[in-house]
């Protein structure tokens, strides 16, 4: 690989670290989230600095250049960030459903116990005597 | 029955001013044993006013989530309110109030956990119903895979005319009801739970002024989710839900 080459994919991948590594520090992202990406920069770095194992890979999967291998291997951890990303939405798409449903449901309690209790203000002197005779009862 | 049984009647709706307060009385006149609780799927139009000036119960969902979801709130609702069974309805006017009674009585003599309002007679292949063509394809392939998976004839399972017991509301209100397109899928996945399922002859009126919720490209996502739902359904193991013997004797 050309030096200009692996310069190039050098910084790009320590920029990547350095970067997503602050947005966790500074908890803008939540490292549930970061380590996907923590690995694509890490194994960026890993085959730019390692030629041996990119020549090695890319016979592997038969690609003619090494780098069409590394476009494929970004292009398989995008695919897989993406997958991640579609299972988090869904849960929570259930978590808001769920938070949705839980809302409307304690509204309407909400609703029923003030007419619970508008109806015991207007009428103070049954409750006292209901009281009463609880108390009596016991 | 020696103690009366709660009966709710659950309509989910969006935007059914117009017809709502119609559907309510109706109830009222045919089923007036029923309690009668409308979900408000965050209708911009006076809705959830109508219903509750017609003396119904109104829950209100924060924004609009779909129909599934309305009616998974009502039976959470009826779950947590000690309802015996409950009848879910369409709120513009497309199911007839009259046969309520009919779906309950199927339900409440304990002959099956699922009573389905069928628009289609069971003998009756000419499916009058007007539809769409997608629709009606979709509709008569899914009735036909179901009845093949269920071993039972089913002749409309995109209805939404249901009677059914607590025990099957346990399940409509658990996480693996599926709330985006509650239909066919649901029936196989009740009789992999061990329910018992039956249909009912019912009316159904059309409704021309309501845009359907099967219209424009929807029919094609619906037939292609259903199909994934359905599929995805049988791969599964059957789901520890038949709870059978804690049936309630009303």
């Amino acid at each position: 690989m050309p030096l200009r080459q692996k310069l190039f994919a050098i910084i790009i991948s320590l920029f990547l670290l350095v970067f997503i590594i602050e947005l966790v520090r500074r908890k803008k992202l939540r490292e549930e989230y970061s380590w996907l990406w923590l690995l694509t920069g890490t194994i960026i770095l890993i085959l730019a600095l390692w030629y041996d194992m990119l020549q090695w890979i890319t016979h592997l999967i038969g690609a003619s250049l090494p780098t069409s291998t590394l476009f494929f291997l970004g292009m398989v951890f995008l695919i897989l960030i993406a997958i991640h990303f579609s299972v988090k939405v869904s849960a929570l798409n259930t978590q808001v459903k769920n938070l949705a449903q839980e809302n409307g449901l304690l509204k309407n309690r909400i609703e029923e116990l003030e007419e619970e209790n508008s109806g015991n203000r207007n009428e103070p002197r049954r409750t006292y005597s209901g009281e009463k005779e609880e108390k009596r009862e016991a | 029955m020696i103690t009366p049984a709660k009966i709710l009647i659950i309509i989910p709706a969006f935007n059914e001013g117009k017809t709502i307060a119609q559907v309510i009385a109706g109830i009222q006149d045919n089923a007036p044993y029923c309690d009668i609780l409308v979900i408000n799927d965050g209708s911009p139009d006076a809705t959830a006013e109508r219903a509750k000036a017609a003396g119904a119960k109104v829950i209100h969902l924060p924004f609009n989530m779909g129909y599934g979801i309305a009616l998974q709130t009502g039976y959470k609702y009826a779950l947590e309110k000690g309802y015996h069974y409950m009848v879910q309805m369409d709120g513009d006017g497309q199911h007839d109030p009259h046969y309520i009674k009919e779906l309950l009585e199927a339900v409440i003599s304990g002959k099956a956990d699922v009573i389905i309002g069928s628009r289609f007679s069971k003998n009756d292949k000419s499916y009058p119903y007007r539809a769409g063509w997608i629709k009606k394809t979709g509709i008569i392939l899914f009735a036909y895979i179901t009845s093949i998976i269920i071993r039972q004839k089913i002749s409309d399972p995109t209805s939404g005319f249901q009677a059914i017991n607590r025990n099957v509301a346990k399940f409509y209100a658990s996480e693996s009801y599926p709330c985006d397109y509650p239909d066919a899928d649901v029936i196989i996945m009740l009789h992999r739970s061990g329910f018992r399922i039956k249909e009912v002859t019912v009316i159904m009126h059309h409704n021309r002024n309501k845009k359907s919720m099967h219209s424009g490209l929807k029919p094609l996502y619906y037939i292609f989710k259903m199909l994934l739902s359905i599929s995805l359904t049988l791969l599964r193991k059957r789901e520890l839900l038949n709870q059978r013997d804690q049936r309630i004797c009303p």
